[in-house]
């Protein structure tokens, strides 16, 4: 089948938009399951709370289900730590058919003694899967009792596959932290200080975030989760903000911790210079009593951009006019990626997400140039077809996207698990437009049939 | 410093798996189905296990990888997926358009009770499979076996659900392969050729995973073992099955439904298990070896006999997939060298009566064990108890392999850090080749290394 000439998938009219005339249109179809029979490029409930709580590396996270789920999580997201690496390896319960008709209840008791003897963790995760949700196991009870029996925080994390989308199982993890969250000492937290939420430290990139703000003067009391402590998350609840990035996965808690704690949040995002240097500056602000706090972001800012400005013209220069599509996991992202895109002279023709809402891709037809096509939890027919017709010459997306941009002999970025260089904070900026340079400019094209083999 | 918890006492653990040595059933059957000509595989579960999959087998191969989900939700899970399934059907014969879906089940769908066999013949009788076209289904529940299984009961499904016995035998040979590279698929059908054997291979995922760059991107790529094909295996002199656990089920099969003879081999790793598999190709097909063939053996005996002190005793541990597993450890053994420790996650029989075989005359002190408890921690510990000069297995190897500070060479599935493995086979004389220069490149890399400068030589 020539993945040029299909038409739409049936019943997904409503999850596509292109913008024509500058019309705004109806809203985007989103936030719904995916049909059945599509080849969908989104994951479940269990992924998403398995990504969201992963970098936390001095517990132990078990898998509570038959094998699969854990060998296909295992160490495939580069969130590094800085010191102990436990949740780099992979723990299973396995159950077997006897598991299955008996329950494993007892099968995760002893494996968490086992696990918590062979280990020391600081805390445990305990992952449902779909059979979990199904066997009726009381993971709850399991993890009360090893709790009580070994003295270590054991949280249950509700992320049965099939109940809802990889959003779920964001708010599945988030109400696991919230267990947490609370049951530290607050003692020598300054008044002056925000959790990073959000940050999985891929590539180290929590590392650079917080060195920009602790520059200022800001004592960064806990990062969710980019190398996550159980007792720095335990004392996040003493910090007077929240900043949130990654929409998605950690609204959720921003809010239930002003609800509960009466801790704000604002939404940043550290992908580009313009995004970057907004989300120093809105810290800077609410902390306007000690206004050098501002100051310091202002040189921050002055002396980031001083250092990678004559660089990026190189890319610029090279790259003008070249065109983007985006497919990536959150809506947010996409926003910040419009924008970077346009600092290195690129425009965006097609831009898409696994798991935006109603407001992101409003916010996203508002952005986007004449012609840009959205699209919600897309397909790769769907993906090939617009990059094709829509002549880009660059994709952004995750790892089963990447093969697709290849064969079409277009250029690809990662900027999802896979990234191997640090995307956020100026320097990634800078990563980005090289790596992006690198791709799109790159000699095999010059060997290889493009766009469909016509050229 | 990864893996510095690891412990050097042996506990028996009670429940818990680190760091398996395997993976579920439905990738397995998912990759089996990617060999079929026009095939789009089918994950009747929750959207993850597709979208895991798939990027499991794409970080492999780095190709893309297609496959459908029904895309459970909870009401599905309470009232059975049999409505998933059947307008899953209806769409993808509707949007994606392939001759046939292979469907697999999950460890969701099978605890609710979904019946594969007739949710299929229901779309059958309503009319939602069009003419011409298939539907094909294996039962792979995740909480029995391993991928390994899974493979094997869906190469068992193209056999059961395929095959027609027309009563005029063809002047063909079917090969069911194990579970191997397209690359090693590739390689067995050069091999039937250079002999003059005419053979139906499946499944066959050769210019599929490994297809080349076109400017486009081919949903279904042009590799992969033709409907007609698979029809025509009933007709077949004989098969050979190329490993007892991943395709012996198939032949079996085959042999029930249309009394097609078979011949259970090791898959053809090596030197020992390739002569076997040779003579036994050449006996089906009723031809003669030809020198060309003949002088490729040569050549690989002429590498091992130079290469020999080099290799004279050099402890392995192993870990990977039972029927790539068996030969592997019987070629180490025929290159003088010391298997030590070997650990495979997939349960049976078969492996442990195979490996017994192959190491109680030659080597008896090897510790082996597979199944449950056989995982890479396991295998760890072991090395920490008796340490070895090279490590074999999959990228999850990496972290032994950094921490005992070892040599290690990728074998196996799946691979995430390096290519190679789908486009040079390690099956036959020429795989047996590029086996031993990977190990002997590894060694003798690791002495040049830790040579003394006097010691330190030009010529080795």
């Amino acid at each position: 089948m020539d993945t040029q000439n299909i038409s739409l998938l049936e019943g997904r009219e409503k999850q596509v938009y292109e913008k024509k005339n500058g019309q705004k249109g109806a809203d985007i179809a989103c936030d719904t399951t995916s049909l059945s029979g599509s080849v969908s490029q989104r994951a479940c409930v269990f992924c998403g709370s398995r990504v969201v709580l992963y970098p936390v590396a001095d517990a132990i996270h078990i898998v509570h289900g038959p094998i699969g789920c854990a060998a296909y999580t295992w160490d495939i997201r580069g969130a590094v730590s800085s010191g102990p690496e436990l949740h780099r390896l992979s723990f299973s319960t396995d159950l077997g058919e006897m598991d299955v008709i008996y329950g494993g209840e007892k099968k995760l008791y002893r494996s968490l003694i086992e696990l918590i003897d062979q280990y020391q963790p600081n805390a445990a995760f305990v992952y449902s899967t779909c059979i979990i949700g199904l066997i009726g196991d009381d993971i709850d009870a399991v993890c009360r009792k090893v709790e009580k029996e070994k003295g270590i925080p054991v949280m249950p994390v509700h992320s049965e596959g099939f109940k809802g989308t990889k959003k779920d199982g964001y708010k599945a993890a988030c109400t696991a932290l919230m267990q947490l969250i609370g049951t530290g000492s607050t003692e020598e937290i300054s008044k002056y200080s925000i959790n990073i939420l959000g940050e999985f430290n891929l590539a180290g990139e929590a590392w650079i975030i917080r060195e920009y703000y602790e520059k200022m003067g800001i004592q960064v009391v806990a990062t969710m989760t980019g190398d996550g402590r159980i007792d720095a998350i335990r004392r996040s609840h003493g910090a007077s903000l929240n900043v949130v990035q990654c929409s998605g996965s950690m609204t959720f808690l921003a809010k239930e911790m002003e609800e509960k704690y009466g801790i704000p949040f604002i939404r940043v995002s550290y992908f580009g210079f313009e995004d970057m240097s907004k989300s120093l500056y809105d810290v800077a602000q609410y902390f306007g009593d000690k206004p050098e706090i501002m100051e310091k972001a202002k040189v921050i800012v002055h002396d980031e951009i001083r250092h990678y400005y004559p660089d990026m013209q190189k890319f610029k220069k090279a790259l003008t006019g070249k065109k983007a599509a985006i497919y990536v996991g959150g809506a947010f992202k996409t926003f910040s990626l419009i924008k970077a895109l346009r600092t290195i002279g690129m425009s965006v023709v097609l831009a898409g997400s696994q798991t935006g809402n109603k407001d992101d891709y409003n916010r996203l037809k508002e952005m986007c140039e004449e012609g840009t096509v959205i699209v919600d939890d897309s397909n790769p027919v769907e993906l090939s077809k617009f990059i094709l017709e829509k002549e880009a010459d660059l994709l952004i997306g995750g790892v089963k996207e990447r093969p697709i941009a290849f064969k079409l002999g277009v250029g690809f970025c990662d900027h999802n698990h896979e990234r191997k260089i640090p995307l956020a904070g100026f320097v990634g900026m800078y990563n980005f437009a090289k790596e992006v340079y690198e791709s799109v400019m790159s000699p095999v094209w010059q060997f290889a049939p493009r766009k469909g083999g016509q050229q | 410093m990864l893996l510095r918890h690891t412990s050097k006492e042996v506990k028996v653990r009670e429940g818990l798996t680190i760091n398996p040595a395997k993976t579920c059933q439905p990738i397995g059957a998912m990759y089996a189905a990617l060999g079929i000509h026009g095939c789009l595989p089918h994950s009747h579960g929750s959207q993850g296990c597709c979208s895991y999959h798939r990027s499991t087998l794409t970080r492999h191969y780095k190709e893309p990888v297609m496959a459908a989900t029904s895309s459970f939700t909870e009401g599905a899970s309470v009232f059975g997926g049999q409505a998933n399934l059947l307008a899953a059907i209806e769409t993808i014969f509707s949007v994606y358009d392939p001759d046939i879906i292979a469907v697999h089940s999950t460890c969701l769908s099978e605890t609710i009770g979904d019946d594969l066999q007739q949710i299929t013949k229901k779309a059958s009788d309503d009319g939602k499979i069009p003419e011409g076209k298939y539907v094909i289904y294996a039962s792979t529940p995740s909480f029995i076996g391993s991928h390994i299984t899974g493979y094997a009961n869906m190469v068992t499904g193209m056999a059961e659900q395929f095959t027609v016995s027309t009563g005029e035998k063809k002047n063909q040979v079917n090969i069911i392969a194990g579970w191997m590279e397209p690359s090693d698929m590739r390689e067995i059908k050069r091999l039937s050729k250079e002999l003059g054997v005419n053979i139906v291979l499946f499944p066959d995922t050769s210019d599929v995973l490994d297809a080349p760059q076109t400017g486009k991107h081919e949903f279904y790529p042009k590799g992969g073992t033709t409907v007609a094909e698979l029809r025509s295996t009933g007709d077949s002199l004989s098969s050979l099955a190329l490993g007892c656990v991943s395709a012996e089920p198939a032949a079996i099969a085959l042999e029930k439904k249309c009394k097609v003879p078979f011949t259970t081999l090791d898959m053809p790793i090596g030197l020992s298990a390739t002569d076997r598999f040779i003579m036994a190709l050449s006996q089906a097909g009723g031809v003669s070896v030809p020198d060309t063939v003949t002088a490729d053996r040569g050549r690989l005996v002429d590498v091992i006999a130079d290469m020999e002190q080099y290799l004279y005793g050099k402890k392995v541990a192993l870990f990977g997939d039972p029927d790539q597993i068996i030969p592997l450890t019987e070629f180490l053994l025929d290159l003088n060298m010391k298997p030590l420790h070997i650990v495979s996650g997939t349960p049976g029989q078969r492996f442990e009566k195979r490996m017994r075989e192959i190491l109680d005359a030659r080597s008896p002190e090897t510790n082996f064990k597979n199944g449950l408890g056989a995982d890479m921690f396991l295998m760890h510990q072991w090395m920490k108890n008796e340490p070895v000069d090279l490590l074999i297995g999959n990228t999850y190897g990496k972290y032994i392999a950094r921490d005992e500070d070892i040599p290690f060479i990728r074998f196996g599935f799946p691979i995430l850090d390096r290519i190679g493995h789908s486009y040079f086979p390690s099956v036959g004389y020429s795989g047996g080749l590029r086996l031993v220069e990977k190990i002997l490149s590894v060694l003798m890399d690791r002495q040049d290394r830790d040579a003394l400068e006097e010691k330190f030589e030009l010529v080795m």
